[in-house]
């Protein structure tokens, strides 16, 4: 049960489920999610707020905030198991093979540090250099991430870039020790549209000079309409659907992806109403029996109500709903999830 | 536009509002630092007709929630007047004149997590406005008012019980939408009322506000940096860039036959979903700081059109095809008026 892509993966993700202990019970806030990534591609993540996208990525780059755990499951890269490495071991992966952009680059930057500073630190952490190279080395990723005067700006403080400028050199940052894969969190949800263009574009030129994989995290499909290779769209801490991104925006096989790109205005046709998904997403807590999304959705049938799907393929994709099964929505239930 | 016979709802002439963010006194002299003032609005035109959608779109810093806050009369204005259904809001007038005049406007704010009292029940957000206008005789008709207000934006009367904190945002925004209408007013401003929220609940807000737009004949200032939302609410779109309204136009003239370069640049960096895999085109540059805007045409050192009179001569906004545009290239016919297509379009 993955939706694997053709190459080696550079990335797998098997079964895995992301729990919070609280007061009142363990929540399940990811709940057996499984995909691969291949070297050089760019898989999206969407999904709404609390639908586990955030959560994901934080688990795989070991920085899932207590009291948060990894419940089971396993997340390996290039082959190795990454999940349960101990702290200082995961530390030095961190950084070296994967990298990571966060939504808000002014909390993300030390406003004490100048940025050279801090990255001729993170240069020197995960690379042998005298300070001199990682210096100039430091030089030549701002000029990569396009930021002009990058000898006389590497002595500035983050406080001295504007949003756009920062978040280039949060992207340098990441970039630091060549890694293999970024996780890049909302990246350009902080800044303005002409910003977010070049900030996109940018990504995408870096991740294609250097092979990079990308694992974009985001609510905004327009971003990953135009980024993605291919996208997965979460939904209450599962994934709903997974598949190549033009199809997945085109021919969406789950209800709950047709519904959210029905809901996205768009130039060029303007309707009386705008698609809406009646309701909202359930709270953890309350997490409906059967499908997650069968209270809000109107194709469902009396399986849905009591039998949870699994990713089942779907078009050249893959999507957890009965509408798929070759059984369909109205299938008999089996008696012990009927009674249960 | 309006035409010439009605009078417009809401007028907005040569507004302006400055802030003055300079360094103390002391520090001033004794560095030798002169006064700085943020020229947050710099003189804008705007004519609203009744019952329609005015947005004002433009990236952070452009100075639109700012014009919102001056509209309702929560800043004053450096300069310039606003009327309302031909009064003029800055003008001294008793009190009950001025309580009956604000009771016909009200606002709604962009984060629902921030602009509802959390130690109030929803019953007395809603009521608040119901009571500070006198506006219900008795507890039964309050308590009626409310009810009803509850349910126009699909909540339920038992909702009122509740606090804030035991909705989601799009409910929070709802409850929102319910305080404003409760002093059944005419002329809502709206301050991005969607962005903190989700794409599906965004679109039941947006569904929302159209039907009550309907029902009430609200007339709307709505305030977005999204244009596609704009897209698909606005009658009349105006384009702000660095405190200025830099083109305004009838929506579809406006997406359709864009004409200020900056208006260009907008939709061409818009995200479109029907983009799979093509190139957006990044523009260059960023917005300037509005306490040293750049001279003349303030958008000229990011302009592929700019030349020697841009950087001069600040231009003036001119009519042209049912709303104005403030550019010299434009004005000399140096950019030709393209029309636009977009998939999806009939």
């Amino acid at each position: 049960m993955a939706a694997r892509s053709s190459n080696a993966p550079l990335l797998e993700v098997r079964n895995l489920r992301v729990e919070f202990p609280t007061r009142r019970g363990t929540l399940l806030a990811v709940d057996d999610v499984s995909f691969d990534i291949a070297p050089g591609e760019v898989l999206g993540v969407v999904g709404e707020s609390g639908a586990g996208k955030s959560l994901t990525g934080n688990a795989i780059i070991g920085l899932l905030e207590p009291p948060g755990r990894i419940a089971s499951g396993e997340i390996r890269l290039e082959g190795r198991r990454i999940d349960n490495l101990p702290y200082e071991e995961m530390r030095k992966i961190r950084g070296a093979r994967i990298g990571a952009i966060f939504q808000d680059p002014l909390t993300s930057l030390n406003p004490l540090y100048s940025v050279g500073r801090q990255l001729v630190e993170t240069i020197q952490t995960h690379r042998p250099m005298s300070a001199a190279e990682a210096g100039k080395r430091a030089i030549d990723l701002l000029k990569e991430v396009g930021i002009p005067g990058a000898e006389q700006r590497i002595d500035h403080y983050p406080h001295q870039f504007s949003g756009g400028m920062r978040q280039r050199v949060v992207i340098a940052l990441a970039l630091c020790a060549g890694p293999r894969l970024i996780v890049a969190d909302e990246p350009t949800t902080a800044l303005d549209v002409s910003i977010q263009a070049q900030i996109i574009s940018l990504l995408k030129r870096l991740c294609r000079d250097h092979g990079t994989a990308v694992m974009l995290v985001t609510h905004d499909m327009g971003v990953i309409a135009e980024t993605a290779d291919r996208v997965a769209v979460m939904y209450a801490g599962r994934v709903a659907e997974i598949g190549p991104v033009h199809n997945v925006i085109k021919h969406a096989n789950h209800p709950y992806t047709r519904g959210l790109m029905g809901s996205i205005p768009s130039l060029g046709h303007r309707a009386e109403r705008l698609t809406q998904i009646d309701g909202s997403m359930p709270r953890l807590t309350e997490i409906p029996k059967g499908c997650a999304f069968n209270p809000r959705c109107t194709e469902r049938g009396q399986r849905c109500m009591v039998e949870r799907p699994d990713l089942i393929p779907a078009g050249l994709g893959w999507a957890a709903c009965w509408l798929h099964d070759a059984k369909g929505v109205g299938a008999a239930v089996p008696k012990e999830l009927a009674d249960a | 536009m309006p035409d010439g016979a009605t009078k417009p709802f809401v007028r907005i002439e040569g507004l302006k509002r400055y802030f003055d963010v300079s360094a103390p006194w002391l520090v001033r002299k004794l560095e030798g630092r002169p006064r700085q003032v943020v020229q947050a609005v710099d003189g804008i035109d705007i004519e609203i007709a009744q019952g329609e959608t005015f947005s004002l779109v433009g990236e952070s810093g452009c100075g639109k929630s700012t014009v919102a806050r001056l509209v309702v009369g929560l800043y004053p204005p450096t300069a310039g007047r606003i009327e309302f259904d031909g009064q003029d809001m800055g003008a001294r007038r008793v009190q009950s004149e001025s309580m009956a005049l604000r009771r016909r406007l009200q606002m709604i704010f962009q984060d629902p997590y921030a602009s509802l009292n959390p130690r109030w029940r929803v019953f007395d957000i809603i009521a608040e406005p119901i009571r500070a206008f006198g506006l219900s005789t008795d507890k039964a008709d309050l308590e009626k008012q409310v009810a009803d207000l509850l349910r126009q934006v699909r909540l339920t009367p038992a909702d009122g019980r509740k606090y804030p904190h035991e909705f989601s945002g799009g409910q929070r925004q709802r409850i929102s939408i319910a305080r404003a209408l409760a002093s059944r007013p005419e002329f809502l401003v709206c301050d991005e009322p969607t962005s903190a929220l989700d794409v599906s609940v965004q679109a039941q807000i947006l569904n929302l506000m159209m039907d009550l737009q309907r029902r009430f004949r609200l007339t709307y200032l709505f305030i977005s940096h999204n244009l596609a939302v704009v897209y698909h609410i606005s009658t009349r779109v105006g384009v702000m860039y660095l405190g200025r309204l830099v083109e305004q136009a009838p929506t579809d003239t406006l997406f359709k036959r864009p004409k200020h370069p900056y208006t260009r640049m907008l939709l061409d960096t818009i995200p479109d979903l029907e983009m799979t895999g093509r190139q957006r085109t990044p523009v260059g540059g960023e917005v300037p700081s509005p306490i040293d805007p750049p001279s003349g045409c303030s958008f000229h050192p990011r302009c592929p059109f700019a030349n020697e009179r841009c950087k001069a001569e600040r231009p003036q906004a001119l009519p042209i095809e049912g709303g104005t545009v403030a550019c010299h290239a434009i004005e000399e016919a140096r950019l030709p008026i393209e029309e636009r297509s977009y998939a999806g379009a009939p």
